[in-house]
């Protein structure tokens, strides 16, 4: 094989590449642009380097606020899923009965419900509680993300010989000492990936949150962006800068876990 | 830690408070509001399959059930095409695959719903305008018919999606037996041969996987399509998923809804079980 072969295949990789950026490029050059350029020139670079439409955009959404509301919620949400479904996923993996064996399956058949199946009596049921609101947002986030997350982790700890558990009880450790000192540091890969499909779900999730948290105040990004989104259709320059400060954070965090991101996805879809 | 112990329960305890609270129960809720004609407000009253009757004479439910599975068809084709193309191309020995491979796999770290809105902008003035630029009148108004809001969302989702199922197939491309594809070379089989004998049969497990994913990925679209043609134009487009949202909290027809979401429930764990089947049982004859 000749070396001429690599450069044809690097070179079609390399347009395909900007071919894939292309969407990116035509959002962040035309968000530069007034409403009147957009209207007249879609594919030319703007006449001047102008950051209005950014800046009214960022005080539309109420971009700190929207953002922080997103943080709090995804962290909360995904520290608990890491918590609560590695410590379930041992008790499954340490215990091999009948009774593990139907809870496992009661886990692992639950991915295949569709969210539309349990959508309207779950509002009904969490409205008629005065749960609607954040709490009981990371609450369902929970409930939805323990499915994936306990396949995964029982998966590796299956790997993990019970010897080490028997060393840390001769040592005098209880079930739970021997799980937060011993296990938990050893699942640390699994736990990189976990935590990364569970954040990068509960992030960009639109349909749950519009559900349970829409009042003013409490949106997260993609909630907020609907509606921004809605009262500037026929401003194109508004929501393509609107568009692009949201992107903004999510571009931040892969250039920084690019490989743990990748690797994650990896790992979760073909374990 | 045997099922009688109390750190066995306390382990478990709160998955399974929080799965039956926001799964199992909202399930049987569901089936059962799906047999009376509850508006979401009163308490309704038993009626029987009456629900079920009416989804059979129901076209708005069908045509989105029949766009979805179209809609389905075209976008695992295409996505797997593109996800082995790409992972092709980033595998073989070039200096930019890393590069590559993280501009691929970027649209899918950003949620639907935005993508959805950016490539609204592409579709109606960037497609418009390059049509006036280069004379072809049939990139203007895309979106507005039936036909290009179908090839938009495919095209969206392709774009969206095929990164993802490239770095399913990658995992499986990089474990494949170097020997074997030396020997083939050596015994003088061409690109095609080496992939149609060598590469093919033995990423056979990633096409499971990524078929699994694509199907139900695009058969419970709704961000997407929300956000991209809204399910119009007069909710041609309109996919399952959004049907459903629509019929509940658009028409407060809450019973009605859920008696289509059962339903919905059963065409997704259907076909999921059965391409799972089929796709082991292809794999170990290969």
């Amino acid at each position: 094989m000749g070396r001429k072969k690599y450069y044809i295949i690097e070179i079609i990789g390399v347009i395909l590449a900007l071919l894939w950026l292309s969407p990116f490029y035509l959002m962040i050059v035309n968000s530069l642009k007034s409403k009147k350029e957009i209207f007249t020139d879609v594919l030319k670079l703007p006449k001047a380097f102008n950051l209005d439409n950014y800046i009214e955009a960022f005080n539309q959404l109420e971009f700190i606020k929207t953002f922080l509301n997103s943080l709090l919620i995804t962290v909360i949400s995904v520290a608990i899923i890491i918590i609560f479904s590695s410590m379930a996923a041992y008790a499954l993996s340490r215990n091999k009965g009948k009774m593990s064996g139907v809870l496992f399956f009661i886990f692992v058949a639950a991915m295949l419900i569709p969210f539309q199946s349990v959508m309207i009596p779950l509002v009904t049921i969490f409205g008629k509680f005065q749960m609607l609101n954040r709490i009981g947002l990371i609450f369902m986030y929970l409930g939805f993300g323990s499915s994936l997350s306990i396949f995964l982790y029982h998966g590796t700890l299956n790997g993990i010989p019970k010897t080490l558990d028997e060393a840390a009880k001769m040592d005098g450790c209880n079930k739970f000492q021997t799980f937060w000192y011993i296990i938990f540091p050893m699942l640390k890969p699994i736990t990189v990936t976990v935590g990364i499909l569970n954040t990068i779900w509960i992030w960009n999730d639109y349909l749950l949150p519009s559900l349970v948290i829409n009042q003013e105040g409490m949106q997260t990004i993609p909630l907020r962006m609907f509606f921004f989104f809605g009262e500037y259709t026929k401003q194109w320059h508004l929501a393509l800068a609107g568009l692009t400060i949201a992107i903004i954070p999510v571009i931040i965090g892969y250039f920084f876990a690019q490989r743990e991101i990748i690797k994650g996805i990896s790992d979760g879809a073909v374990k | 830690m045997r099922t009688r112990d109390l750190s066995y329960w306390l382990f478990l305890a709160p998955v399974l408070i929080a799965l039956t609270l926001v799964v199992i129960v909202p399930l049987l809720f569901g089936v059962y509001y799906s047999f009376t004609d509850w508006n979401g407000i009163t308490s309704g009253n038993f009626v029987g399959f009456d629900n079920y009757i009416k989804m059979l004479h129901d076209d708005e439910f069908g045509k989105s059930l029949w766009f979805t599975v179209k809609f389905s068809v075209a976008s695992i084709i295409l996505i797997n095409v593109i996800g082995l193309s790409l992972a092709l191309v980033v595998t073989s020995k070039i200096k930019t695959s890393k590069f590559l491979r993280t501009i691929f796999f970027m649209p899918n770290l950003i949620g639907g719903l935005i993508l959805g809105f950016i490539w609204q902008f592409i579709f109606i003035k960037v497609f418009a305008s390059v049509g006036d630029v280069i004379g072809v009148e049939a990139l203007k108004g895309w979106l507005s018919t039936t036909q290009t809001g179908f090839w938009g969302l495919v095209i969206l989702m392709s774009w969206q999606m095929s990164g993802y199922i490239m770095v399913i197939y990658i995992a499986y491309l990089e474990g494949l037996p170097q020997e074997l594809l030396e020997a083939a070379d050596i015994d003088g089989a061409n690109a095609f041969q080496r992939f149609r004998y060598i590469i093919f049969p033995l990423v056979a497990p990633a096409f499971t996987v990524s078929m699994f994913l694509t199907l139900s990925n695009s058969f419970k679209l709704y961000d997407q399509n929300l956000s991209l043609t809204g399910g119009g134009p007069f909710k041609s487009t309109q996919m399952v998923a959004m049907e459903i949202f629509q019929t509940a909290f658009g028409e407060n027809q809450m019973a009605y809804a859920q008696a289509k979401a059962v339903i919905f429930f059963v065409i997704v764990a259907i076909i999921s079980l059965t391409q799972v089947y089929f796709s082991k049982k292809r794999e170990v004859e290969m």
